[in-house]
């Protein structure tokens, strides 16, 4: 007799998921449809499919870590996203997120737009450049201080909590919630306000719909 | 079913007609395949592997007519990504082929080889003859139907024409829509073996000879595509340092070459046009189907380039499906379907994996 052994092609990772992922998820519906465009390793989606059982697809420019997505039993596909949303009809999604993804983008903008066209709702994480320790540092340094180390990814825009809000109000995009982030956890001290958090949160999560 | 010459095969009755796409009938029908590993109770596993042109429904085991050996023992086999130990797997010699399936070597009802007047053929009907021999196997629901090149556009056209009866679908280096570059190599490879001699209007068989000059032109034209540019480079380039016109030619299997199959089954490829019968919209093809999609592509690929998987995602997208693609990086050309690519291996295995997860076929059999 051949030994059996359960097969566990998403193997579930030890370690607490990241910050905005777990603040992303909570937003996520239950069994919704997902796509996290800028999918990096992965995590996210096997979060999304273990946590809120959504059906959960990725786009990743990166050839090697969309291939371990595949190779990891993940829906990914691997491909510029700045081009490829636009072959997505309207509504496919329930849910598209950006988790810290968009400032890389080209036009993010546009992106936002196609985003918006093709989800019900739509998720942004982005790093929050006008944090009061930035402030600081370009105030005493008169340097740019920098972008948060997200593992070699390139950030091309660096945008203020108030920033974004601009932009996603400019894509005609209305912001439902907007959770502030400092140290990797939910929550700034003193974030009551858009306004506050743009001085204390290091990170922010929006909840976007058109 | 029988076992003639080392081929086995399964001879419907001639009730069980193959109705082509023009309207015409074929009967009886024979196809010839291999089966590897065992069908679970559920029935539930089945693997349908599509072969490529001038291919064989040896994909797992020495072909017993030739010999040669077994054309994808990388990828099928005990422990491998379509690991027989757990997966039941079907390959059928396609319809138009020399294998032991009907076309044009066939006897017809007349005792003489159907020859050319067997009627055209296109791949929905290669792939609805498939269909007739899952169903005679027992297998109403294809786990997975995985093929490259030619074999990927059946398997594409497996998951549009049976959405229900295909759980997950693995396309290699394919395309919707056959190019026109590829049509043009594959009509020169026609036009050598009509102007051949020996070919005698199709009835060689009956004279007792074989197209041979003109089999090995069209043959090569078909290997030739399949290799990554530099190879073909440093092919001319050896033919012109000893100051000769042409490649040397490989004669290997050319004696199993038969050259109205070619015919038959190269004009059905390049026939194929899957979004066609939509409108000319591909999305079309995948409309609400529930088949989880693999697209896989290989970057120095100039028959297949990587562009026409894409947009074979594009369309899967758009139709909503769920979709994974890999552009695997790699000199190997065409051919790297075949050849040590562990990137792609990697990818098809979590690709297969995952999918046999969501089919319930969690436990895996173990290694012999």
């Amino acid at each position: 007799m051949s030994q059996l052994e359960l097969v566990h092609p998403v193997p579930a990772p030890q370690s607490a998921p990241r910050g905005d992922h777990g603040v992303i998820a909570l937003m996520v519906g239950e069994g919704a449809k997902a796509l996290d465009v800028g999918c990096g390793d992965g995590a996210l989606l096997s979060l999304l499919a273990r946590e809120r059982r959504a059906r959960a697809s990725g786009v990743e420019l990166d050839r090697a870590k969309a291939h371990a997505c595949v190779a990891r039993g993940l829906a990914v596909m691997q491909a510029d996203a700045e081009i490829e949303l636009a072959a997505f009809p309207a509504g496919a999604f329930d849910t598209v997120i950006f988790s810290r993804s968009l400032q890389g983008f080209r036009r993010p903008a546009a992106a936002l737009r196609e985003a918006a066209r093709i989800g019900a709702q739509v998720i942004v994480s982005i790093g929050n450049s006008a944090h009061w320790r930035s402030r600081l540092h370009l105030l005493t340094k008169g340097v740019m201080p920098a972008p948060p180390g997200w593992g070699g990814f390139e950030q091309l825009h660096r945008w203020s909590v108030r920033d974004f809000a601009t932009l996603a109000r400019e894509a005609r995009l209305k912001v439902e919630r907007a959770a502030p982030m400092s140290h990797g956890r939910p929550g700034a001290p003193f974030a009551k306000s858009l306004w506050r958090a743009n001085w204390f949160a290091e990170e922010a999560v929006f909840l976007l719909s058109s | 079913m029988q076992a003639a010459g080392g081929v086995r095969s399964l001879a419907f009755d001639s009730k069980a007609k193959l109705h082509l796409a023009n309207g015409e009938t074929i009967a009886p029908l024979t196809i010839a395949f291999e089966t590897y590993g065992a069908l679970n109770s559920e029935r539930s596993n089945a693997v349908l592997v599509c072969h490529g042109l001038n291919g064989d429904q040896f994909v797992a085991s020495p072909n017993s007519v030739t010999g040669r050996p077994a054309w994808w023992p990388r990828i099928v086999g005990p422990g491998k990504p379509i690991d027989t130990n757990r997966f039941f797997v079907i390959c059928a010699n396609v319809l138009g082929g020399a294998m032991g399936t009907t076309g044009p070597t066939s006897i017809a009802s007349d005792g003489q080889p159907y020859g050319l007047r067997l009627p055209p053929i296109a791949i929905p009907d290669m792939v609805r003859a498939q269909c007739m021999l899952t169903e005679a196997l027992g297998v109403e629901t294809l786990f997975l139907a995985i093929g490259a090149g030619f074999g990927g556009m059946q398997a594409l056209q497996w998951a549009s024409a049976y959405p229900k009866r295909v759980f997950a679908c693995a396309t290699i280096a394919a395309a919707a829509r056959q190019s026109a570059h590829n049509i043009a190599l594959m009509e020169l490879g026609r036009q050598a073996i009509m102007a051949d001699p020996d070919w005698r209007q199709g009835g060689y068989l009956a004279h007792g000879v074989r197209p041979q000059k003109g089999g090995s032109v069209a043959r090569m034209a078909a290997r030739i595509a399949g290799q990554p540019a530099a190879d073909v480079r440093a092919r001319f380039n050896e033919a012109r340092a000893m100051e000769r016109f042409a490649f040397a030619a490989d004669s290997e299997g050319l004696e199993r070459f038969d050259a109205n199959s070619f015919l038959y089954v190269s004009r059905a490829i390049d026939a194929f046009d899957l979004a066609a019968d939509f409108g000319g919209a591909l999305a079309n093809a995948f409309k609400n189907a529930e088949t989880r999609h693999g697209v896989f592509a290989f970057s120095s690929d100039w028959r297949y380039p990587p562009d026409e998987s894409r947009a074979i995602v594009r369309a899967l997208m758009a139709a909503g499906a769920e979709a994974s693609f890999v552009e695997i990086k790699t000199d190997n050309g065409h051919d790297s379907y075949l050849s040590e690519e562990p990137e792609f291996e990697a990818a098809l295995t979590g690709f297969v994996d995952a999918a046999a997860a969501a089919r319930g076929l969690a436990l895996q059999g173990g290694r012999s």
